[in-house]
């Protein structure tokens, strides 16, 4: 679709979209009145930057429904991501968002990828409240896919159906990829049996390095030694996968931007960026209805190019996210905020106030939480300390839903800081 | 009577070079003398615990640096030879008495000493059927003072 006639779509969508919120949403309705705008002063694009922004945290306070636009009889799925407390971020889907939007765009993403029908997708994704497992799996079915169902974990299952199913296409976080790709190598599988051509990764954040890494890891085990890594980008609060998707040239992120239009602010004054200009990453969701949200900031840090891609498509490219504007972690495809692992120590008494996070990757992520003893909390007694311990790795768990593993240290051990302290040591070089 | 009980002194130790070190610099320092210690450990970091000649010195030496507390032990003396230990072991066992952990050094005169740890509440009965066997209990001072 030439530009101009994209642009035409978006601001008509853009005027649905700030007419549905304002007239469904309590939560814009009062932040449009103190802002003294309403749903008719868009009148350009342009005129969307006096607009407010939409964070994280607007979704949490109005936990768990206050934001959808539509009763629960038109919601026909829910998703929930972490959180940055103990509560998570919840998101509904009509039919039509379901169907007419993350559907299609994910679908557009597997095909972006070099998936088609004939194709065996084996989904590693999670299933569940995360939404990775279900968005990728009805976007395979729509492209006429044959989806394996096989979630996350299971690297046993994985490695036979690989042989067995002759999967010729892997979704699943990158650091899960690389780990399969280690074990087809370490059994020695026939590399005749794998037809594996291209692998859809996202969830987590990564590296051209860890392109070439995995690239060359499949390559070596699979049967024809070519093997594509294509990023795939997403999140709950705008759908989940499927927001944008790399095409085979690899050079940057399209963006489904008839259903998502994207802009770029500074992170500190919230305003627009200039062309090409690097900051955080926004969306306003031109299209959906159960959950419609208005320059919702994702604190992803990239840049958008405008220019026609080689591969034809006239969509905006974002470049790989390079970081985030706030202390936000990716680990195992599951948001991790150092404020969620406060909120958890917290709770427990006798533990200081001091704590440090490490996150290590030998291969899959892994995340460590020092904590600081008390004499309170000191005895003689190896199995009390053996079950504060426990006790605080569980409620991580519940919290996280991820396992951490913790490590009780001596008083003053942890480094203290001036001002801000730094609570996170993040180990995962260019891997 | 209830006897006075031996106290044990517990100090948490990262599991890092240098750590006991820190520990027994400064006891050497304030003349405090060790008579018998054992440690136990996992991946993290170590118990150290230590029966010392003069405790309560010990804690306020080494609290400033450490984590360390006191715990009430019984020592007593152990047959130097086949089946001493066994026979503690057994009266203490056909009584209920729980043992959580246990460590022996040689006192005075080729005396065996063993340090037990039992539950707060079986104390004092551990104490009754091992001397109901005439099994030989130490006042605290005896073995502070080997």
């Amino acid at each position: 679709m030439p530009r101009a006639q994209l642009q035409d779509l978006q601001l008509r969508r853009f005027k649905e979209l700030a007419k549905r919120c304002y007239t469904k949403v309590k939560h814009y309705k009062n932040k449009f009145t103190d802002m003294k705008i309403t749903p008719d002063d868009i009148k350009t694009l342009d005129d969307v930057k006096k607009f407010p922004i939409t964070v994280k945290t607007d979704l949490r306070d109005n936990y768990p429904f206050g934001l959808f636009a539509e009763p629960m009889e038109n919601i026909v799925r829910i998703h929930a991501s972490s959180g940055t407390t103990g509560k998570p971020t919840v998101v509904g889907y009509t039919k039509h968002d379901i169907d007419d939007v993350w559907t299609e765009t994910m679908a557009r993403s597997l095909v972006c990828a070099g998936a088609w029908r004939g194709d065996v997708i084996q989904n590693a994704y999670g299933y569940g409240l995360f939404t990775g497992g279900l968005g990728i799996h009805f976007g395979s079915e729509r492209i006429g896919a044959a989806v394996i169902p096989i979630s996350g974990g299971n690297t046993e299952r994985q490695m036979m159906l690989f042989q067995d199913f002759g999967s010729t296409v892997l979704t699943a976080t990158p650091s899960f990829a690389a780990y399969l790709a280690e074990m087809l190598k370490q059994q020695k599988i026939d590399r005749k049996l794998i037809k594996l051509h291209t692998g859809v990764f996202g969830a987590e954040f990564w590296t051209e390095k860890m392109r070439e890494k995995l690239e060359s890891a499949f390559g070596e085990v699979n049967a024809t030694g070519k093997f594509n890594a294509i990023d795939i980008y997403g999140l709950s609060e705008i759908q989940g996968p499927g927001v944008s998707n790399e095409c085979i040239y690899k050079m940057g992120n399209h963006i489904w931007e008839d259903h998502f239009m994207p802009e770029i602010i500074d992170p500190k004054s919230n305003e627009r960026a200039a062309p090409g200009e690097s900051g955080e990453l926004v969306f306003s969701t031109l299209t959906k209805e159960g959950i419609p949200l208005i320059r919702f900031t994702t604190k992803d840090i990239t840049s958008l190019n405008y220019e026609k891609c080689q591969c034809g498509r006239t969509h905006v490219r974002h470049a790989k996210i390079t970081g985030r504007s706030d202390d936000m972690m990716k680990i195992k495809g599951i948001n991790v905020f150092p404020s969620q692992i406060e909120y958890v120590l917290m709770k427990i008494p006798g533990i200081a106030e001091h704590y440090e996070i490490i996150v290590e990757r030998d291969i899959l992520d892994k995340i460590k939480v020092r904590v600081e003893l008390t004499p309170k909390t000191f005895s003689d007694s190896m199995a009390e300390l053996e079950n504060l311990k426990k006790t605080i790795e569980k409620e991580l768990y519940t919290t996280l839903q991820i396992n951490a593993a913790v490590e009780l240290v001596a008083p003053n051990t942890i480094p203290r800081s001036i001002g801000k302290a730094k609570r996170v040591i993040d180990m995962r070089k260019e891997v | 009577m209830v006897k006075e009980m031996v106290t044990q002194i517990s100090i948490f130790i990262p599991n890092r070079p240098n750590q006991l070190a820190k520990v027994t610099g400064i006891l050497m320092k304030e003349k405090v003398n060790i008579r018998a210690l054992t440690v136990s450990e996992t991946s993290d970091y170590g118990i150290l615990r230590m029966i010392v000649s003069d405790p309560d010195k010990a804690q306020k030496v080494l609290q400033s640096s450490f984590l360390v507390d006191q715990t009430d032990v019984i020592a007593c003396a152990l047959k130097d030879s086949p089946g001493g230990l066994h026979e503690i072991a057994t009266i203490l066992g056909e009584n209920g008495v729980n043992i959580e952990y246990l460590y022996a050094f040689v006192g005075k005169a080729n005396q065996a000493i063993l340090i037990l740890r039992v539950e707060n509440k079986m104390r004092s009965k551990a104490i009754d059927v091992l001397e109901a066997k005439k099994i030989k209990i130490f006042d605290p001072e005896e073995i502070y003072s080997l």
